[in-house]
């Protein structure tokens, strides 16, 4: 049964197996175990990132090809679902599910569409024009979005109104437990962590099948691939396909969870950064890794800066170490880390713990 | 051998046919000016990048980080220069702006030497690695931008010989950006120079060709390798400057900003081109100037609308290098 649920990829360590379960069930527990907004807000944080590292890693892991669009897919998801419940609001019929139906399926087909797009134009050629290229187009989405202001709202983003179920003024009921109110805050939270996990589930299913194979065959000699019979650029690019859904998908949840969508929380690079920094971190090639690496980075983001700070108060007097361990400088100390990684463990935390076992 | 000169008619054909599109001539030379100036600039930032990748098939996503720290420090030195920036004296002015701009670098041409040793080097031959490395390279670097400058913008005025613009009858020509291309063609015949008429362009040009023959012939590419990268790294610092100059702030993320443009350029070139790149930066430069007078909710995506044309045209870019 967890055999072919995790399509025969298990974790094959003990401290890996470990560290998942307690990821699972962590964030299972987390909004009656960790009360509060804030860590109810990182625990969603996390379920959202774990799935776009975890589609990222299906291109860079996997396929081996760099993208520096996939925020912008993550972008097309988030507004897909904020612009249709802006447009039609939440007051029609269905309650607003309606417009959450239309706003996924069209960012779905966009996202494929411009992936395609994109694949068939520079995959044909170097993978390395597939980088700049994507770098160029996802530069472009960015600003792009941020002109069309009476569409996107522009710099400010959209601010919408979830359906009523999932809003926290909508209450189960009464009482409280351990500590948690049950209201529609916490529905949402729930809808968010298991679409998730199917996702995640899903993309173990993908990489383990025969097309995963063949992916991971063009990863190693694409060469040699081609010469077996499989035509490389048509694998590449519907594998740059599917990860572009999933990450819409990410998106859509974001949207869903944070009831709001900007250029910044959604588009920009430095989002982008913040997912290879995962996958690079946690282990490229493995979905495990992205989810390893997601937790600790969205960790990092919300609870490296207050360490960071001690350090800073430590280091008060002297002018330029006590810069260096600003609590907004952690992103430098995380790039540190991934230089490193790529060097010494390039696959990774996972890698390291497979390895050990 | 038959001079493949197609691409560098366009620019003139660019140029010719955005006339009767803009309709007044004044608006019209103001623009090409502008144009010209902002893809010479960006051709100086580029030019480094596409000669790295043609002789070591070394791709530098960090290249931006030597954009930065060269507007960084130029805008250091000419802000500590404060009194000689802002005197109305043509001589004073440039007595602050050559010594900012050649600090800007060599401090750039340092650290390019530095960062080929430290990032580049154990990553020779692998793609994914490069990428990834160098993309790393950036972050590091534009944190450690903000340690040093500060997480604000700097703002910058230009100094006071350089404001304002040429009048001739109704049609206005900023200072600035004559100086601009004036130095962009400096810089690109300097180049040409160097790498069609001396002994060590003659090595690099074999070296894009067939690095390995030059190579068994006796000659060390890795060395001619680091001194184009720390070159070209200079010319990034020198480009980040005039750029900083131009747009008269300094943001930690400026390289970000720019090295998209300059990607976009050796990618129309052709990877590897330096001719390739002066062509791509011009066209470059003048579409986005004549797009965003005509139709500015259209100028963004321009850029990426010249490159898939040019790509239809020639895949491999304006000038693709052999065997690549």
């Amino acid at each position: 049964m967890l055999r072919s649920l995790l399509s025969d990829d298990l974790p094959r360590s003990r401290w890996l197996s470990l560290a998942l379960l307690a990821i699972v069930i962590g964030l299972a527990v987390a909004p009656f175990a960790f009360p509060g907004a804030k860590s109810l807000n990182v625990a969603a944080k996390i379920c959202v990132f774990i799935v776009l590292a975890a589609s990222f890693d299906l291109l860079l892991g996997y396929t081996g090809i760099v993208s520096f669009a996939h925020t912008m897919f993550f972008g097309i998801g988030a507004y897909g679902i904020a612009i249709a419940l802006t447009r039609m609001g939440v007051k029609g019929p269905g309650g607003g599910w309606e417009a959450i139906a239309i706003g996924v399926a069209a960012a779905l087909v966009v996202a494929v569409a411009l992936a395609a797009l994109i694949g068939l134009f520079s995959l044909r050629v170097r993978t390395i024009f597939f980088a700049m290229i994507t770098l160029a187009v996802a530069s472009a989405f960015a600003i792009l979005a941020s002109q069309l202001s009476d569409l996107t709202g522009g710099e400010d983003g959209l601010n919408y109104r979830l359906p009523a179920v999932l809003r926290p003024s909508f209450s189960l009921s009464d009482g409280t437990l351990f500590g948690a109110s049950l209201n529609g805050r916490l529905l949402d939270y729930y809808l968010v962590y298991a679409v998730s996990l199917v996702l995640v589930l899903g993309l173990l299913r993908i990489v383990n099948s025969p097309f995963g194979s063949v992916l991971m065959a063009i990863r190693e000699n694409p060469f040699r691939a081609e010469a077996i019979g499989y035509r490389t650029v048509v694998y590449r690019t519907l594998a740059s396909c599917i990860a572009a859904a999933v990450a819409a998908l990410a998106g859509a949840l974001l949207a869903l969870w944070s009831s709001q969508a900007s250029p910044d929380t959604t588009l920009s690079f430095d989002i982008m950064v913040d997912i290879l920094l995962m996958v690079v971190i946690g282990g490229m090639g493995t979905i495990y890794g992205a989810a390893l690496g997601a937790v600790l980075l969205v960790f990092a983001q919300n609870y490296l800066q207050d360490l960071l700070a001690v350090l800073n108060k430590a280091m008060a007097g002297v002018p330029v170490l006590a810069n260096l361990f600003h609590p907004d400088r952690w992103l430098l100390w995380l790039g540190v880390a991934f230089i490193l990684c790529v060097y010494f463990f390039p696959t990774g935390i996972v890698g390291r713990l497979r390895q050990k076992r | 051998m038959k001079r493949d000169l197609l691409p560098w008619l366009l620019v003139p054909l660019v140029i010719v046919a955005a006339l009767p599109l803009v309709g007044s001539a004044a608006s019209w030379v103001t623009l090409t000016v502008a144009g010209l100036a902002m893809g010479l600039m960006v051709f100086i930032m580029a030019s480094g990048l596409t000669l790295t990748f043609g002789l070591m098939d070394v791709l530098n996503f960090g290249h931006g980080a030597f954009i930065a720290v060269g507007a960084f420090v130029a805008a250091s030195v000419m802000l500590a220069m404060g009194s000689w920036m802002s005197a109305d004296s043509l001589a004073l002015n440039l007595a602050a702006i050559v010594p900012a701009i050649l600090a800007a670098m060599v401090v750039s041409g340092v650290l390019g030497f530095a960062f080929e040793r430290v990032i580049v080097r154990p990553v020779y031959g692998q793609h994914l690695k490069q990428i990834l490395v160098t993309t790393g390279g950036l972050i590091v670097a534009e944190q450690l931008i903000k340690v040093v400058w500060g997480p604000e913008q700097i703002t910058l005025t230009r100094p006071e010989a350089l404001r304002g613009a040429f009048l001739l009858g109704d049609i206005a020509i900023e200072k600035y950006r004559v100086l601009a291309v004036v130095v962009g063609l400096v810089v690109f015949a300097a180049l040409a120079l160097t790498l069609n008429r001396t002994r060590i362009g003659l090595l690099i040009r074999a070296g894009v060709e067939n690095g390995e023959m030059v190579e068994s012939l006796g000659y060390r590419i890795r060395r001619l390798f680091v001194g184009v990268f720390v070159v070209g790294s200079a010319l990034a610092g020198l480009g980040g400057a005039m750029w900083g100059l131009y747009q008269e702030t300094v943001t930690a993320g400026i390289g970000g900003q720019v090295i998209v443009l300059v990607f976009i350029v050796i990618i129309i070139g052709g990877l590897g081109s330096v001719g390739g790149c002066f062509v791509g930066a011009l066209l470059v430069g003048l579409t986005q100037n004549y797009i965003g007078f005509l139709e500015p909710k259209v100028a963004l995506g321009s850029n990426i609308l010249l490159m898939a044309l040019v790509l239809m045209w020639r895949p491999q870019g304006l000038y693709p290098v052999a065997r690549r």
